[in-house]
């Protein structure tokens, strides 16, 4: 079933153009894995899935972006409910200056989901369990979350993502700044994510796009060269360009 | 005189370094390798020009006049003269010199003027004459010293290391005389009126101390009730209170406002704009207080049956806090922009608002810092002397009403010590006791101030 369905998406910063005409399908409960070279748009793109290019006041968004069939940048898409659907995690672990309980009920606070104290205790709990946190950090939730090590942090933020239960999960190269344990770690909870959550993920590592993902697009200065199942292109790319990127000859 | 040969002097120098460089050239030429650039051999000469020139300046300088009272007064030995009549003598000879001297002319005065004109001009010719040869000796013995080999970068590096450590040795130096000065005062001050008095005294009254007549002995029991510094410690935490009421908020909503939610364009202008603010000589804002913010709020107050000064310590309180609001938006506004961005896309993503985002996430982050700025600010509302002079009233009154006039230890030093100063006066020693207890109280708020706002960048950086 398709979750997410991009028609001509183009991006701009200013005037300069970033994303040309891309149009994919996301799968849902699927992993779709965006690779390319860098400045090659993919962030950029995944980023036009929650609006966060809202963020830059020098970008702007054509074209339609369909989730559950409604197009996110129409002038009536609520932002606030947007990003409550869509989680994000981000290339740097990025917890708030705040203890780790704080963090994880930050969304359900800002949203109003939790009633209660005790409500809002098993939020924290099975976020922090979803994301293979909650054994280590059990004693510590009313510490500071910056005092974590690297790839705690990252899972910490992945907790955060996934306490307000969204349906979406974009992560921008979640791994590139931890050590290959801590990226293991965090390949097999994307995995188990996956059942409840449709997953798109940006990562420089082909080894990493082929071992988590279903899907994969090739992105190639702001052109989505090839798009399809993981397995075919890693094995068989259709384009000259996908099998020169992945054989690791240029990019 | 002097001028003609400091210039020549700076020419010398001037033309040592070109000589210096020139022969570094010349070394050059003949394929050996220098082990400086040739400027280093230029600014080499022109050091071993400067410092000689300096040492004999300074030692004229010291010497010089020494000598010639020496000289003069020599004549004057083995009659029986007091040292202080020495003295006289010697002054009423400069001033006959100087053609200024008043007083009955006697011919041994005018022989001593005559002698110290002549003594003054042998002494300024063997200055030029010595300083000039010294110079050009020891520059020319520096320039044929160098060669290819010798070392030139690292004393003409040591020498710059010098001349800036003695600038700001100089400036630490300065600053620990004054320190000292005031203690000095401030200790001589107490010694005649008790730290206890001073301390909890509810009563400020220094124009009784006018009454002495300086003629007559110290009498400290007179004094038991004048210098009582609650009033005026009051008054000031009283009116930086006001000022801080304002600025605060004022400060701290313009630069959350510049910082998240002003367009690239609007911050580009209105920083500088609210920053126009901070530079204001405070002396307007103290005639805009007195001459403008006094009598409205007085009219305000009349109209609405209350009585309010016309120098009240809203006023002063008030436009002090309008003086202190560009620190406090400047700088909680750097420190909010200065929160990493990836906070903010955090907060951002998992469906913040703005506001919700400032209040939840920034702010916290940036409170150290903003803390900071206010602690920076309080120093200054405290320090503030200009517009409370003006605006607020000079007669230390106990109280916490904000429309009644109340006085601050600046505005206190300020009548202290305007007109003519009797030394060793407890009058003019109170400022300086005034003084020292003001230096105290700011320089603990910015040591706070300083230690929280480096804690918060270490946090980031």
């Amino acid at each position: 079933m398709i979750k997410i369905k991009a028609k001509d998406v183009d991006v701009f910063y200013g005037k300069k153009q970033a994303l040309f005409n891309i149009s994919l399908d996301i799968e849902e409960n699927q992993v779709t894995a965006l690779i390319g070279p860098s400045g090659c748009g993919k962030s950029t793109f995944l980023r036009c899935l929650n609006r966060m290019n809202d963020v830059i006041d020098i970008c702007s968004v054509k074209g339609e972006i369909l989730i559950n069939d409604f197009n996110i940048n129409d002038k009536g898409c609520d932002v606030v409910r947007l990003r409550e659907k869509i989680g994000m995690v981000f290339q740097k672990p990025n917890p708030f200056p705040k203890t780790l309980y704080e963090n994880v009920s930050y969304g359900p606070t800002i949203h109003g989901i939790a009633q209660s104290k005790q409500e809002m205790d098993e939020i924290v709990e099975t976020s922090l369990k979803k994301a293979a946190l909650w054994e280590e950090v059990k004693d510590r939730l009313h510490e500071p979350g910056t005092g974590l090590s690297g790839g705690q942090q990252q899972r910490l933020c992945i907790a955060r993502a996934i306490s307000v239960r969204p349906e979406v999960i974009l992560m921008d190269e979640p791994c590139s700044a931890l050590d290959p344990i801590a990226t293991a770690q965090i390949e097999e909870l994307i995995d188990e994510l996956k059942k409840e959550h449709t997953i798109i993920i940006v990562t420089h590592s082909m080894a990493q796009a082929a071992r988590v993902s279903q899907n994969t697009g090739f992105f190639h200065l702001g052109q989505l060269i090839e798009h399809g199942s993981t397995d075919k292109i890693f094995k068989n790319p259709d384009n000259k360009k996908t099998q020169d990127y992945i054989t690791g000859r240029f990019g | 005189m002097n001028l003609i040969l400091f210039t020549f002097i700076v020419l010398l120098g001037f033309t040592s370094y070109y000589f210096g460089r020139k022969k570094a050239y010349t070394i050059q030429s003949t394929k050996k390798r220098l082990t400086a650039l040739p400027q280093f051999y230029g600014y080499y000469l022109a050091i071993w020009c400067a410092i000689p020139a300096f040492i004999i300046f300074s030692l004229w300088a010291i010497f010089e006049p020494t000598i010639v009272k020496l000289l003069i007064l020599s004549d004057y030995s083995n009659q029986g003269y007091l040292d202080d009549e020495l003295n006289l003598i010697y002054e009423k000879t400069k001033a006959l010199s100087r053609g200024q001297f008043t007083g009955e002319i006697t011919p041994f005065i005018e022989a001593s003027a005559e002698k110290y004109l002549s003594l003054r001009s042998i002494a300024q010719s063997s200055k030029v004459v010595i300083v000039l040869s010294i110079i050009i000796a020891s520059v020319a013995y520096a320039y044929k010293r160098i060669s290819s080999n010798s070392r030139t970068r690292e004393p003409v590096e040591k020498f710059l290391n010098a001349v800036l450590f003695t600038a700001s040795l100089a400036a630490i130096l300065t600053t620990v005389g004054i320190v000292f000065s005031l203690i000095f005062q401030t200790i001589d001050f107490f010694k005649v009126i008790p730290l206890f008095d001073f301390v909890f005294g509810t009563h400020w009254y220094p124009a009784k101390a006018f009454v002495r007549d300086s003629s007559e002995a110290l009498d400290p029991t007179m004094y038991s009730d004048t210098f009582g510094a609650v009033p005026i410690f009051a008054g000031t935490f009283f009116i930086a209170f006001i000022a801080m009421c304002v600025a605060i908020p004022i400060g701290l909503m313009s630069g959350i406002y510049l910082a998240e939610y002003a367009s690239t364009k609007v911050r580009q202008y209105a920083k500088p704009l609210i920053e126009i603010l901070a530079g204001i000589p405070t002396v307007v804002y103290g005639f805009f207080a007195a001459l403008t913010v006094g009598p409205f709020l007085k009219e305000l107050g009349t109209s609405m049956g209350l009585e309010v000064s016309a120098e009240s310590a809203l006023a002063a309180g008030g436009v002090m806090g309008i003086m202190i609001i560009p620190f406090i938006s400047s700088l909680s506004d750097d420190v909010i922009t200065s929160v990493p961005q990836s906070l903010r896309d955090g907060s951002y993503a998992m469906g913040a608002t703005k506001s919700e985002t400032i209040k939840r996430v920034i702010f916290p982050a940036a409170l150290p810092g903003i803390v900071g700025s206010i602690l920076l600010g309080v120093s200054r509302a405290i320090g503030e002397t200009m517009i409370v002079v003006m605006a607020s009233g000079l007669a230390a009154n106990l109280t916490l009403n904000p429309l009644e006039s109340t006085s601050t230890i600046t505005a206190q030093i300020v009548v202290i010590l305007i007109g003519d100063q009797a030394f060793g006066d407890p009058k003019t020693q109170a400022a300086f006791a005034l003084g020292m207890s003001l230096f105290l109280v700011t320089l603990c708020l910015n040591i706070v101030a300083l230690k929280v706002v480096k804690k918060y960048r270490e946090k980031y950086e």
